[in-house]
């Protein structure tokens, strides 16, 4: 075999091997399409989507998991307020406050947070969360939304820390230091100069932060409570699309109208995280042209 | 002039306080963790079956099944990642097709470890029957780290610097040998890392093995890749949420909590002191 033949041979079969990636998202959607279809011979489209009646054992069963979207909303929704905040502050204190050796600490401790099982967290929840949101509050259940929000928000808060530091190292010394010359104080300098200039960054560790959230399944499966019902306060307990296809994957019979519904619960939650992503990425782009722009 | 100052320190304790809360947050998680589990881990509960219904006896089997499943994960994901890798950082030029795989690779990133879940059912346990197995477990777990691996190995690829494939390239040296003699071998320790990271990941997670692989209770540990195992994360999630004796099986939850957990840390710390290592000794 000639020499430049096995760099060909090598470059194709290296293509090929990269096409896995593709091939196995291709048959993540085919298979997720080939057995959540059927349920809608069972229900329309609109009455799955928008119905908040989830009854799939009764008979006869309904199929609307309304219900279950808003409670993967709400407490993604609430995670989010608990978690971009302190995320950010978090970062401004490391990027512009902390000394170097608290400094040289946060990238480890990031990443063995980031590796923490989301199932220890889920534990976590159950066994010291809801217990003190039960005496705290007097409810009857410590087992609902602030509790999984509270769960969700620890477990994104390292991400949104994390690439937000990168985001703000990144931004050049001259523009600190041109905010400084104008007589500007270190904290105006931070909120009106830096933050701005890194927005691109930030809003890709927001938005990761929540796809996170959004698709985790371990934590709101142990600690949202697992009610497949539309929420009235924070402290309802509800039950997530994740949660939903956990619980009860394993009791409902192979083929039956059951198990396609929750594969096509399984293909809404493959299209809401693509297109969070989607959404991030647009948004992370338009920033930063506009950063780009000034420099 | 006075209030431009009052507000900084008002925003200077706000950053402060969040980063306090949040490092506080995490002392008091790892410090409850371990004081709850010391007194349930012994030698014993490292080695022993469960007995009496899961009340009493250790969780051994479950630690086997853990190591089985990343072992099969990372065989999966980590050929796979680091050719991907290599592809991507050396051969492939810019156009829409380096453009139409890296969406890809991203989008398999953002999917939900769930979603994966029913995926590893649908085609390894049923369209191919291979059952609840370590072999479907494995082949689940491991598409679900590809994309980490993916992005760890060209990372490591791209620090290279191009004066090393150079000097190779000028010395006559054809591409692919120019990678695997001068590229791979001074990536290595960030492939490593990378990859260690990822098996820290797969060691964890719960969802994508709950219909592929877990099974709450074997009496024997598994003979071949087509049976089903015990699994520390699932075996955490059954005792704390199923069941009669939530209360009774107490002790072994907090136990097993502080073996994952110890196991998890202990492979993601391996993984960071060969990085810090790899750093020190670096020739560029």
């Amino acid at each position: 075999m000639t020499r430049t033949l096995k760099e060909q041979v090598v470059k194709n079969a290296l293509l090929l091997f990269t096409f896995a990636s593709i091939v196995v998202l291709g048959l993540i959607v085919a298979f997720l399409f080939m057995e959540g279809i059927p349920i809608f011979q069972v229900v329309s489209l609109k009455d799955f989507i928008l119905g908040v009646e989830w009854y799939p054992t009764y008979d006869p069963a309904d199929y609307g998991i309304g219900a279950l979207i808003v409670g993967s909303l709400v407490v993604t929704l609430c995670a989010s307020i608990v978690a971009i905040p302190l995320g950010i502050l978090s970062a401004v204190y490391i990027a512009e406050l902390a000394p170097g050796s608290i400094k040289e600490l946060f990238k480890p401790v990031v990443e063995l947070l980031a590796g923490l099982p989301s199932v220890v967290l889920g534990f976590f929840g159950m066994v010291v969360v809801a217990p003190w949101l039960q005496n705290t509050f007097g409810l009857a259940t410590g087992l609902n939304i602030v509790n999984a929000s509270l769960i969700l928000a620890f477990m994104a808060v390292p991400t949104i820390a994390s690439i937000t530091e990168d985001a703000l190292y990144s931004v050049p010394m001259e523009f600190r230091e041109a905010s400084y010359a104008l007589g500007a104080t270190k904290a105006e300098t931070i909120v009106t100069v830096i933050v701005p200039s890194a927005l691109s960054g930030i809003s890709t560790a927001v938005m990761l932060g929540m796809s996170r959230a959004i698709g985790e399944t371990m934590v709101v499966l142990m600690v949202a409570g697992g009610a497949a019902i539309l929420p009235e306060s924070i402290f309802d307990p509800v039950r997530p699309m994740p949660a939903c296809i956990a619980a009860e994957m394993g009791e409902t019979p192979f083929r039956s109208a059951h198990y396609h519904a929750l594969f096509a619960i399984g293909m809404v939650l493959f299209f809401m995280t693509l297109a969070f992503n989607l959404a991030g990425e647009c948004i992370s782009n338009k920033f930063r042209e506009r950063g780009s722009a000034t420099l | 002039m006075k209030r431009r100052y009052l507000k900084q320190w008002a925003f200077f304790l706000a950053v402060r306080l969040s980063a306090l809360t949040i490092a506080l947050s995490i002392a008091f998680f790892f410090i409850f963790i371990f004081i709850q589990g010391y007194s349930a881990v012994s030698w014993e509960f490292l080695t022993k079956h469960p007995q009496d219904m899961m009340t009493k006896g250790g969780v051994m089997p479950a630690i086997v099944g853990t190591f089985y499943l990343t072992i099969g994960a990372m065989a999966v994901a980590l050929p796979l990642g680091v050719l991907s890798a290599i592809y991507l950082n050396e051969y492939a030029k810019e156009g829409y097709v380096l453009r139409f795989l890296r969406v890809g690779i991203r989008c398999l990133a953002g999917v939900p470890s769930i979603v994966f879940g029913l995926f590893g059912l649908a085609l390894f346990v049923v369209y191919f029957g291979f059952g609840s197995s370590i072999m479907a477990g494995s082949l689940t777990l491991g598409f679900l780290i590809l994309p980490t691996v993916i992005g760890a190995s060209e990372e490591a690829l791209s620090s290279v610097p191009e004066t090393f494939r150079e000097a190779s390239l000028a010395l006559g040296v054809s591409k692919w040998n120019t990678i695997s003699k001068i590229v791979l071998p001074n990536s290595l320790p960030g492939i490593l890392t990378g990859s260690i990271l990822s098996i820290g990941r797969a060691a964890g997670e719960t969802a994508p093995i709950m219909f592929t692989a877990a099974t709450f209770f074997t009496a024997v540990l598994p003979k071949s890749i087509f049976d089903e195992v015990m699994a520390l994360p699932y075996h955490i999630y059954v005792l704390a949420t199923a069941g009669t004796r939530i209360e009774e099986t107490r002790p072994i939850q907090y136990g097993t909590v502080l073996v994952l957990v110890g196991m998890v840390l202990m492979i993601n710390m391996t993984a960071i002191a060969i990085r810090s290592y790899a750093r020190k000794k670096k020739r560029w």
